[in-house]
């Protein structure tokens, strides 16, 4: 009798293929050229070459080492070399509680970056206090920095972080080359007392 | 012959008669109240008897009992003989509107951080202590959070649903 199978055997199409020609920015392209807009060559390189900075304080950090490491891989996504100087980084990733007497230098790490830079709040801690609602513990970590992507969880597990920093990847991606100069983005900075 | 105590009362008690009270033995840990001018008195004799040797403070801290008048604050000490290896604990009370206590620094180097940390959750104002500072929190909080009257929950959140916190 044969044994039953105890794993998939129907091989399931991708929805996006990987690939420059599937996956690339819309334009002309012809023998040997390929034409198309700045921001989106600019967005494309930028988003498959991030470096993240990760400021991780508590069980998130260990979550997000199995997302570094060789079985989920953060590599894959061009992020090959994950900084420990801010002033090199794109992304800051806060991981864990982030309690009061930290927020200044979680605030001190985030203008330490270089412009354009991108924050990643995971775990229901950094994203909003979870359950340490408590007199010394910062309910959020956007109550000091501007957050571009939440990642729920307690904590989430290496695919959900994955998950968000591939909307972190489609955020850069389409980016528009003049959003960090425009006055929306300055009331942004001005209302978390920066600049 | 082990230091018991009974010793260890019959000494304190021949020492300062009726200015030490409360006498318990909860878990078999002698336990007494003093008066609060006297905390030093007490703390030096049991550091200094030879019979006693208790010369390591293991902790320092308050309780906050908003219902007993001109009680509110008890400082508690914990000593430690090492010698014999026995434990006491006392403690002293004073009223909330005036914490001021002496501070135990001069005798146990250990007590410096210790109540820094009392005063900065109590606001036990320990005189004469060295570097009277927050040690713990922010330093910018305006308040002392582990007395009674303020809540333990951030007042600061706004997208939290109470229900979800079992306090709808």
């Amino acid at each position: 009798m044969a044994r039953p199978v105890q794993y998939n055997i129907n091989t399931k199409p991708m929805e996006n293929p990987v690939g420059f020609v599937n996956n690339g920015p819309d334009g002309f392209s012809g023998e040997g050229f390929f034409a198309t807009k700045l921001n989106d060559v600019v967005g494309l390189a930028r988003k498959n070459s991030i470096w993240p900075l990760p400021f991780a304080t508590s069980c998130c950090g260990i979550e997000f080492m199995a997302t570094m490491a060789s079985h989920y891989d953060l590599a894959r996504f061009g992020s090959e070399r994950l900084s420990f100087s801010p002033r090199q980084c794109d992304l800051l990733m806060v991981m864990g509680t982030i309690a009061k007497k930290m927020a200044p230098i979680v605030k001190q790490v985030y203008l330490q970056m270089a412009e354009p830079r991108w924050v990643l709040a995971m775990g229901a801690c950094a994203c909003s206090g979870g359950i340490f609602d408590s007199y010394s513990v910062l309910q959020g970590i956007d109550q000091i920095i501007p957050v571009d992507v939440y990642v729920p969880g307690c904590p989430p597990r290496p695919e959900a972080v994955l998950d968000g920093f591939m909307r972190i990847q489609e955020l850069v991606g389409k980016e528009s080359l003049r959003r960090r100069g425009s006055e929306q983005y300055q009331e942004l900075m001005t209302s978390y007392g920066i600049q | 012959m082990a230091l018991t105590n009974t010793i260890i009362r019959e000494k304190l008690q021949d020492k300062f008669n009726d200015q030490l009270t409360d006498w318990e033995e909860p878990y078999g840990m002698l336990t007494f109240v003093a008066e609060k001018d006297s905390n030093l008195k007490v703390l030096q004799f049991l550091f200094d008897d030879p019979e006693l040797h208790f010369q390591f403070l293991t902790d320092l801290t308050a309780v906050h009992f908003p219902e007993k008048e001109n009680k509110e604050i008890a400082v508690v000490y914990h000593l430690h003989n090492l010698i014999d290896n026995v434990r006491i604990r006392f403690k002293v009370y004073t009223p909330v509107a005036k914490p001021d206590v002496y501070s135990a620094t001069a005798l146990y180097s250990s007590a410096n951080w210790m109540e820094r940390e009392t005063y900065d959750f109590y606001g036990v104002n320990f005189i004469g202590h060295p570097n009277l500072k927050r040690i713990l929190n922010v330093d910018d909080m305006d308040y002392f959070p582990m007395r009674k009257e303020f809540p333990l929950e951030d007042q600061t959140r706004k997208d939290k649903d109470d229900e979800m916190f079992g306090r709808g």
